[in-house]
C-alpha cells in the first residue's frame, strides 16, 4: 500500500517537473527559431568586426615597433656611427646634430611637415589639410594603410623625416655652426623632403608608384626619398662648405671605430622596421622584404671587405660596417620588390661600387665629405634605385595592374624595361631638388647667420667651441 | 743621485719592474708615451686612406737613485727589456740636485 502511494508520488513528481520544464524547453525551441535571421546576422557582424581588429591590432603592432626600430637608427644609430668617425673634439657635437633633429623635426612634422608631405595637394606638394595634425586620428586612412590608425603611419614616416636630415649631417662634420645646421634642417626638411616625400608616397605624386603617378618610381622604402635627397644634398654642402682645415693633409682618423660598430650594428637591425616596416602591415610583403634587406647587407659586407682585402691586402673592420650600410641603403628601393637572389645581387654590387667611390673617387675629385654621406647614401641610394628597375618582380608584389586586375612587369627581368626608365625619372628629380633645394638653402643661411665655425673655433673642437662640452673627461685628478 | 729615464716597449713593463724589484729598486714613476727613434711605425686604412702612424706606443720609467745603485739597475732594465729589434728604447742618466720626502720633508739619499 505504502509503495503504491510513494510510486504515485514520485510519477507524479516527475510528471509535474516535465510540465513545469517544457515552457523552458519550448522558449529555447522558439528562440531559436526567433533569432535564425537578424541575431546570425548581428553575430556574424560582430565577428567581422573583431577580425578586423585583430587584423589591425597585429599591423599596428608591427608598425609601432618598425616605427621604434627607425628611431633608433637615428638615437643613437647613427650618432654613434658619425660620432666614431669623427676627432675626439667633436664626438659631442655630431652626435648632438643627430639628436636635435630627433627633437626639432619632430616638432616640425607636426605643425606642418606631415601636411605638406602626406595632405591632399598636387602632384608635387601636399596641402595644409593636416596642418597641425588635424584630421590625423586613429582611424585609417585607406589609401595610405587601411589596417592601421593614421596616428601610426603618421609616426611612422616621421622617423624617416628625422633620419634623412641626420644622414647629411656626416658632410659638413667638424665645420659647421649647430645654429646654421638647425636652421638649414628645417629649410630643407620643408623644402627638400617634403617634396620628394611627397612625390614617391603622397597621394597624387607624381612618382607615386601605388597611387597612379605619372612617373610612377617604384621606391619601397626611401631610397630616393631618403638616401638621393640626402646624399646629393651631402656633396652640395660639403662643395660649398669646403674643407676641414687641415684636410687631406693632415691625418683625420676616426676617434673610435669601436663607437661606429655599435652604430652600424644598431642601423643594421634598426633597417628591418626602416624596410620591412614600409610593407605597413604585418604581412607576407613584410617577411620580404625583411629578407631582402638581410641579405643586401649580408652581401654588400662581403662586397666591400672583399674589395679592400684585393686592394690593401688587410679587410678592415670600418669597412665592413660601412659595406653593410651601403648594401642597406641600396636595397632600401628594392627591398619590397625583389626576390632574396637579387637582394643578394644588389648589395654585393653596391658594396663594391661604394668602396671604390669613397677610396678611389673622392681623393681624386677632392671635396671633403668627412663621412662619406654622398659616397654611400648618395650613389648608394642612387644604384639602388636604377636596380629596381632591373630586378624588381611582380611575383613578389603585385603593384601595377592593367585594367582588367591582372599584374603587370615590374622590371627588365619581369619584362618590363620600360620601368627602368620611369626609376630614372625619379632618381633625377631627386638629385635636382636636392642640388637646387640646398645650394638655395645654403646661401640663405649663409647669408643670414653664417654657416661655418671661425677658424680657431674648428682647431679647438666644436664640443667645446659650440656646446661647452667634453665627450670624454678621463683626467686623472680625483 | 743619478736619474734613469728609460723608454721601452710597452710589452716589457712587467718584466723590467719584476727585475727592478728583485735588486731591490723602490721607487719608480711609470708614463704611458709615444714617441720614435728610428723605427719606423706602421700603415692604417680608413675608408680607403692611408695613415702613417709613426708615434709608436712606449712606456717611460723615471727613478731616481743612489749612485752605487746605478749601474745594476741598467744592467736590470736591459737585459729585462732587450729583444735584439729596433724599438728596444733607451736609457738616459742625469744628475740630480736635491731629493725632498714630501712626507717628513728628509733630504738627499735618506729621501730616495
Amino acid at each position: 500500500m505504502f509503495a503504491d502511494k510513494r510510486r504515485i508520488n514520485v510519477l507524479l513528481t516527475l510528471l509535474f517537473l516535465c510540465i513545469a520544464a517544457y515552457p523552458a524547453i519550448s522558449q529555447t525551441s522558439s528562440s531559436l527559431t526567433s533569432i535564425t535571421s537578424a541575431g546570425q546576422t548581428e553575430r556574424i557582424t560582430r565577428l567581422e568586426q573583431a577580425v578586423t581588429e585583430a587584423k589591425s591590432s597585429a599591423d599596428n603592432s608591427w608598425m609601432l615597433v618598425s616605427s621604434a626600430l627607425v628611431l633608433m637608427m637615428t638615437g643613437p644609430g647613427l650618432a654613434l656611427f658619425y660620432g666614431g668617425l669623427v676627432r675626439k673634439k667633436n664626438v659631442l657635437a655630431t652626435m648632438m646634430q643627430s639628436f636635435a633633429l630627433m627633437a626639432v623635426i619632430t616638432i616640425l612634422w607636426a605643425l606642418v611637415g606631415y601636411s605638406l608631405s602626406f595632405g591632399t595637394g598636387n602632384s608635387f606638394i601636399g596641402a595644409f589639410n593636416h596642418i597641425f595634425l588635424r584630421n590625423v586620428g586613429l582611424q585609417p586612412d585607406a589609401d595610405y594603410s587601411a589596417t592601421i590608425p593614421q596616428q601610426t603611419f603618421m609616426v611612422y614616416q616621421l622617423m624617416f623625416a628625422i633620419i634623412t636630415p641626420a644622414l647629411i649631417t656626416g658632410a659638413f662634420a667638424e665645420r659647421m655652426k649647430f645654429s646654421a645646421m638647425v636652421l638649414f634642417m628645417i629649410l630643407w626638411s620643408i623644402v627638400v623632403y617634403d617634396p620628394m616625400a611627397h612625390m614617391v608616397w603622397g597621394k597624387g605624386g607624381l612618382l607615386n608608384a601605388a597611387l597612379g603617378g605619372r612617373f610612377p618610381t617604384l621606391d619601397f622604402a626611401g631610397g630616393t626619398v631618403v638616401h638621393v635627397t640626402s646624399g646629393v644634398s651631402a656633396l652640395v654642402c660639403a662643395l660649398y662648405l669646403g674643407k676641414r682645415v687641415g684636410y687631406p693633409r693632415e691625418p683625420m682618423p676616426p676617434h673610435s671605430v669601436v663607437l661606429s660598430f655599435i652604430g652600424a650594428c644598431l642601423l643594421w637591425v634598426g633597417w628591418f622596421g626602416f624596410n620591412a616596416g614600409s610593407a605597413l602591415a604585418a604581412s607576407p610583403l613584410a617577411t620580404s622584404a625583411f629578407v631582402a634587406t638581410h641579405f643586401g647587407a649580408a652581401a654588400a659586407v662581403v662586397g666591400w671587405a672583399g674589395a679592400e682585402w684585393l686592394r690593401n691586402g688587410k679587410p678592415s673592420t670600418l669597412g665592413a660596417v660601412s659595406g653593410a650600410v651601403a648594401g642597406l641603403v641600396a636595397i632600401t628601393p628594392a627591398a619590397g620588390f625583389v626576390s632574396p637572389m637579387s637582394a643578394l645581387a644588389i648589395g654585393l654590387i653596391a658594396g663594391v661600387v661604394c668602396y671604390l667611390m669613397v677610396a678611389q673617387v673622392k681623393g681624386r675629385v677632392g671635396y671633403d665629405d668627412s663621412l662619406d654621406a654622398f659616397g654611400v647614401h648618395g650613389v648608394g641610394g642612387t644604384i639602388g634605385a636604377i636596380l629596381t628597375g632591373v630586378f624588381a618582380s611582380r611575383a613578389i608584389n603585385p603593384i601595377f595592374k592593367d585594367a582588367h586586375g591582372s599584374a603587370t612587369g615590374l622590371s627588365i627581368i619581369d619584362g618590363n624595361a620600360g620601368q627602368l626608365l620611369n626609376q630614372f625619372v625619379g632618381v633625377v628629380i631627386g638629385w635636382l631638388l636636392a642640388v637646387v633645394g640646398t645650394l638655395v638653402i645654403l646661401k640663405v643661411v649663409d647669408l643670414t647667420i653664417g654657416l661655418r665655425v671661425p677658424e680657431d673655433h674648428e682647431i679647438q673642437g666644436l664640443d667645446l667651441s659650440q656646446h661647452g662640452e667634453e665627450g670624454y673627461n678621463f683626467e686623472v685628478s680625483a | 743621485m743619478t736619474k734613469i729615464e728609460a723608454v721601452i716597449q710597452t710589452s716589457k713593463l712587467e718584466a723590467v719592474k719584476t727585475a727592478l724589484h728583485e735588486i731591490g729598486v723602490e721607487g719608480m714613476t711609470v708614463l704611458e708615451a709615444r714617441g720614435h727613434g728610428r723605427q719606423k711605425g706602421h700603415t692604417e686604412f680608413y675608408r680607403g686612406r692611408e695613415y702613417t702612424v709613426d708615434l709608436i706606443p712606449k712606456i717611460k720609467l723615471e727613478m731616481v737613485l743612489a749612485d752605487d745603485m746605478v749601474e745594476r739597475a741598467v744592467d736590470a732594465i736591459v737585459n729585462a727589456a732587450r729583444t735584439g729589434q729596433i724599438g728596444d728604447g733607451k736609457i738616459f742618466l742625469s744628475k740630480v740636485d736635491e731629493a725632498i720626502r714630501i712626507r717628513n720633508q728628509e733630504r738627499g739619499i735618506a729621501a730616495l
